[in-house]
């Protein structure tokens, strides 16, 4: 099947402006902006089942319609922090198919009448910046960018802006604070940013690969977009898949693809054969998904399905791990993790996350007991709920999931 | 100099990027043009871009302090991070780590002597696919490095090295 987000892999040179026109491109945007009111493009997003790809998987149109139309100015933000360890498929749309991307945020922005949109980049991709700004300025020559579009009254601007390496800006109130210049620190919620976002304005905040399909679903509708995936997740996902197998990458697949049609079709098996002994499908924020029957490589990748597993879907960031791996030394690399990425606004996360990596160290380190084990478990099950945002109950999951579910590695490498 | 002496241009092109009103969302940007030559941020230059944008020397050192691409103390003309996040590590970035430590001869943290490289181990780099990876952040901006071997990274190196000369 053609790829819908990859586009770059089958039609070579699309990043360049007279291919991705050639190819159909900023149709699907000047239709809106001149033939379409901005709630029914809302609509049609909303009937074609797209759901947010940065891991919540919020219905995107659903979002759309709830943009405060008393408050203005309104804006859009895309989500381009893409940093959860394991995920990497958003640095490959924006590099190999960036107007599909741009266009995307476009018919955003006519969609809830944003006149400025911010792309949130993380700060690592600094040279992917200055390639979306060249690609922003290709649009503003053309006429898809710019005052009175296609002849009518409205005008849009797109802005890049780096983020600095924090994990936690890619929570979206983060993401807004870093945009205003302050520290990345989670808002208290609600009010949710379509209410109250940048500056305190109305603000629509999407994934880069959410925001990829939407020129696509409108060109060909809601009803060609729902038919591809399952009911409950429809259309494709990029899997990122990386960890123990032959080929590591980015894989467009509909939703619905089993767990070992990814790793054994596509990401050609494990390293020296070796088994699956658990999968992290949301990468380090993910339930650790116990391998202990041959079946379970038989599960559907979808919303649903994956829940009936004990796991969450999540940004589709699917790590393999193999029977080499000891979870003790996993879950200690999670914690450090999070531990370093914790903002530190709120206790539970800040304190938790730093005792949290005290345990896991000392019980890899071997200097831990089994209470220790206990008592790791204890710590992460009481953060769980008391979070101000996701960063803190993400941090626990590999962690309960690995003692519950994988209790020897631990009690193997603990003094008697 | 000052910024706004040196770079008028990109100041006055970065404050155009945010409503007027709003002029501290250039915070972020100004410190990365502040931190472009040195590689670090000197207080004068918080001073100057508190200033320009209006906020206090405080809350521009509190986000110097809260991000990990600032920095404020003088290291290497060159930061080489290497991910070693879960992802990578299952792909062997410990073991990378070890040997480019071992080749040049300092810890992780440490620069080597002729003040050309810091080593330094970050989180993740979204290259997952791509390990062992690392970024370069030097006066040129920041690069990624992928499928990294140890012998690629001595050659980039020496690159670095012969392109700008001995640092200081």
């Amino acid at each position: 099947m053609a790829h819908i987000l990859l586009r770059h892999r089958d039609i070579p040179d699309i990043h360049r402006l007279e291919v991705y026109k050639k190819n159909g491109g900023f149709a699907a945007f000047k239709n809106a902006v001149t033939n379409m009111k901005p709630a029914e493009v809302t609509d049609v997003v909303k009937n074609s089942g797209l759901r947010g790809r940065g891991g919540a998987g919020f219905p995107t149109g659903l979002k759309w319609s709830f943009i405060d139309n008393k408050n203005w100015p309104h804006y859009v933000v895309a989500n381009a922090d893409e940093s959860e360890p394991g995920t990497f498929k958003d640095r490959e749309i924006m590099e190999g198919n960036p107007f599909q991307f741009l266009e995307g945020v476009a018919i955003a922005s006519y969609a809830v009448s944003a006149n400025v949109a911010y792309v949130y980049l993380r700060g690592e991709f600094w040279q992917l910046a200055e390639f979306l700004d060249e690609k922003i300025a290709e649009m503003e020559e053309a006429g898809y960018l710019g005052k009175n579009l296609f002849g009518t009254d409205y005008s849009l601007k797109l802005y890049t802006h780096l983020g600095a390496g924090a994990y936690i800006c890619g929570e979206e109130t983060a993401l807004l604070e870093s945009i205003e210049g302050k520290r990345g620190q989670p808002r208290v919620r609600p009010p949710f940013p379509p209410s109250y976002g940048l500056y305190g304005k109305p603000t629509i905040v999407n994934n880069v690969e959410t925001l990829t399909n939407v020129p696509l679903i409108l060109a060909n509708g809601a009803e060609w977009y729902k038919n591809m995936g399952t009911p409950d997740s429809a259309g494709v996902k990029i899997f990122s898949l990386s960890g123990r197998v032959r080929k590591p990458g980015n894989y467009e697949l509909p939703f619905g693809t089993t767990f070992r049609e990814l790793i054994f079709t596509h990401g050609g098996g494990v390293q020296d054969s070796r088994k699956v002994k658990a999968i992290m499908p949301a990468g380090a924020s993910s339930s650790l998904i116990l391998v202990d029957d041959e079946k379970v490589l038989d599960t559907p990748m979808d919303y649903a399905s994956v829940r009936t597993l004990g796991a969450d879907l999540g940004s589709a960031s699917v790590i393999v791990v193999d029977e080499t791996v000891s979870m003790d030394w996993l879950v200690n690399k999670t914690v450090h993790f999070f531990r370093h990425e914790s903002c530190g606004k709120c206790t539970p996360c800040r304190e938790g996350t730093y005792w949290m990596s005290h345990l896991t160290e000392r019980i890899h380190d071997g200097r831990a007991t089994k209470a220790d084990v206990d008592l790791l478990l204890i710590v992460a099950k009481q953060m769980q709920g008391k979070c101000l945002c996701a960063l803190g109950e993400f941090s626990t999951m590999a962690v309960v999931t690995g003692i519950e579910r994988f209790r020897n590695d631990f009690e193997k490498v603990v003094k008697a | 100099m000052s910024l706004a002496t040196k770079y008028p241009k990109e100041v006055k092109q970065i404050l155009s990027k945010y409503p007027p009103e709003h002029k501290r969302s250039a915070v972020m940007p100004l410190l990365y043009l502040a931190q472009r030559e040195e590689g670090y941020l000197t207080k004068t230059a918080m001073q100057e871009v508190a200033k320009i944008v209006d906020i206090t020397e405080t809350d521009v050192a509190a986000i110097v302090g809260f991000y990990t691409l600032y920095h404020d103390k003088k290291e290497g003309k060159y930061r080489m991070q290497v991910c070693t996040d879960l992802p990578c590590a299952l792909r062997g970035a410990d073991q990378f780590m070890e040997n480019l430590c071992a080749n040049l001869g300092i810890k992780v943290g440490e620069t080597t002597e002729d003040g050309l490289i810091t080593l330094e181990a970050v989180m993740c780099l979204a290259a997952c696919d791509k390990a062992p990876v690392f970024q370069t952040q030097g006066p040129d901006g920041i690069k990624y490095h992928e499928n990294m071997t140890v012998d690629r990274t001595m050659e980039l190196i020496a690159a670095l090295k012969n392109a700008g000369g001995e640092a200081k």
